[in-house]
């Protein structure tokens, strides 16, 4: 086996990923934010590895 | 008069066998900007930067901090440090300036968030892949990245649902050096470790080399559009954790439950697709970049997978459980925690770099243990 055969296997993992939840929760397009975050006046809204103030252990 | 140039077989196969995954990968973020949102393309795209700047320009955590441990060379932390003084000088001013549109990341320093960042750190040596790392490595056909890369994902997962426990056991609110002077202390104390690590250095090594200096300056630019773009800075663990969770829920697994998941935006994320994340989008990125480098590298791809003794394959699948796991406690990993975190003025950064590296010391001495390596 060589690291070729390692990266198809990697893309071919996240492709079904991918794919699964496009079924599960397709995204919606008429919902999307503004292009930027900076400049859109509206707060940030995604998930991150911090841990927001006001939250607790999140 | 035409003149041809005659392009050897092998290397002509090569690119012919690229060209599949460059067209997927421009597909990929037409579709995603199209289906989903320019922001989210936009992310995707910048995920793809990092990808191909941290394999391309062989940037990384875990072997700059192995070099400066093992052979008291800096020149791979020199760069970590230029980079996040780059994003901190442009980060913190943004921040200050538009509180409510961007976000820094902020953590709890406490006795998990140490344990965490120092069992990370020792983790991340057995594998010598750290968040971005892993997902890097395993982009590019590292077999022990791809074994540790699912086990990361469920590590996140499990350190997500008992995070609320580990954090009663104490921990500060989260403390953000802000503003001007937030700034100036970061560079300065970003500037005290530089001059730290050279003095620590051996002779002949105190000097970043020309592709790390390229990189650093490269990564902090994708670090700032990824705040300017997303509100929120770059970042690795969620996503993975995110992904572990939604295969749960598919298997029937209920997370309602779960303090983490049941916060308003997680729960939301939870729902969503997975390209509406925005670390889930970088981390995609980050391995369809690698492996488009890694594609276009010559020889790169026909290089065999390690042999490593089962007790190897099982470090490396352990290690990512515990990396994963123990990433979530510290509220981030080198990316989320280190980079991100002392970039945008949030002193559990700090705290995080100083356990980490001890962590890495231990994580050293265990590599040979556990088979990662010849005995030395």
């Amino acid at each position: 086996m060589t690291r070729r055969h390692i990266m198809f296997a990697a893309c071919a993992l996240l492709a079904a990923m991918l794919a699964l939840d496009l079924r599960a929760s397709p995204p919606n397009p008429y919902n999307a934010p503004a292009m930027l975050a900076l400049g859109s006046g509206a707060a940030p809204v995604g998930g991150f590895c911090g841990a927001p103030a006001g939250l607790s252990g999140s | 008069m035409s003149s041809t140039v005659a392009i050897p077989a092998t290397e002509a196969r090569r690119r012919l066998g690229a060209l599949p995954l460059t067209l997927l990968l421009v597909a990929g973020l037409a579709g995603t900007a199209l289906f989903a949102g320019a922001r989210f393309g936009l992310v995707l795209a910048l995920g793809l930067g990092f990808g191909l700047v941290l394999e391309g320009l062989r940037f990384g955590f875990a072997g700059p901090w192995r070099a400066m441990i093992e052979r008291r060379d800096p020149g791979g932390i020199l760069a970590q440090l230029l980079s996040i003084a780059l994003v901190a000088a442009v980060a913190l001013p943004l921040l200050a300036t538009y509180p409510d549109e961007l976000i820094g990341a902020q953590g709890r320093i406490g006795w998990a968030m140490i344990g965490g960042a120092f069992v990370f750190g020792a983790a991340m040596q057995i594998v010598l892949g750290c968040g971005s790392g892993t997902l890097v490595n395993a982009g590019s056909g590292n077999a022990v990245a791809l074994v540790a890369l699912p086990l990361f994902c469920v590590g996140s997962l499990l350190g997500s649902i008992h995070l609320n426990w580990w954090t009663e056991l104490g921990a500060l609110p989260p403390i953000v050096l802000s503003g001007g002077a937030g700034l100036g202390l970061t560079l300065a104390a970003l500037a005290a470790v530089a001059v730290l690590v050279v003095a620590l250095a051996a002779p002949g090594t105190r000097r970043i080399q020309r592709h790390h200096l390229l990189a650093a300056v490269l990564l902090a630019g994708l670090a700032i559009g990824n705040l300017v773009v997303a509100g929120q800075p770059w970042g690795v663990v969620y996503g993975l954790g995110l992904w572990a969770a939604k295969g749960a829920v598919a298997l029937g697994a209920d997370l309602s439950g779960s303090g983490f998941w049941a916060a308003p935006i997680n729960a939301a994320t939870l729902k969503g697709s997975i390209l509406t994340d925005y670390t889930s989008l970088t981390n995609i990125g980050m391995i369809l970049g690698a492996a488009w480098i890694a594609s276009h590298r010559a020889g790169s791809l026909d290089q065999p997978a390690p042999r490593l003794p089962l007790r190897g394959w099982v470090a490396a699948a352990l290690s990512g459980l515990v990396l994963g796991y123990s990433s979530r406690l510290a509220f981030g990993c080198n990316v989320g925690a280190l980079y991100s975190g002392i970039a945008t003025g949030s002193l559990h950064g700090w705290v995080w770099f100083a356990a980490a590296f001890a962590g890495s010391a231990l994580g050293l001495r265990l590599r040979p243990w556990a088979g990662m390596e010849g005995k030395r």
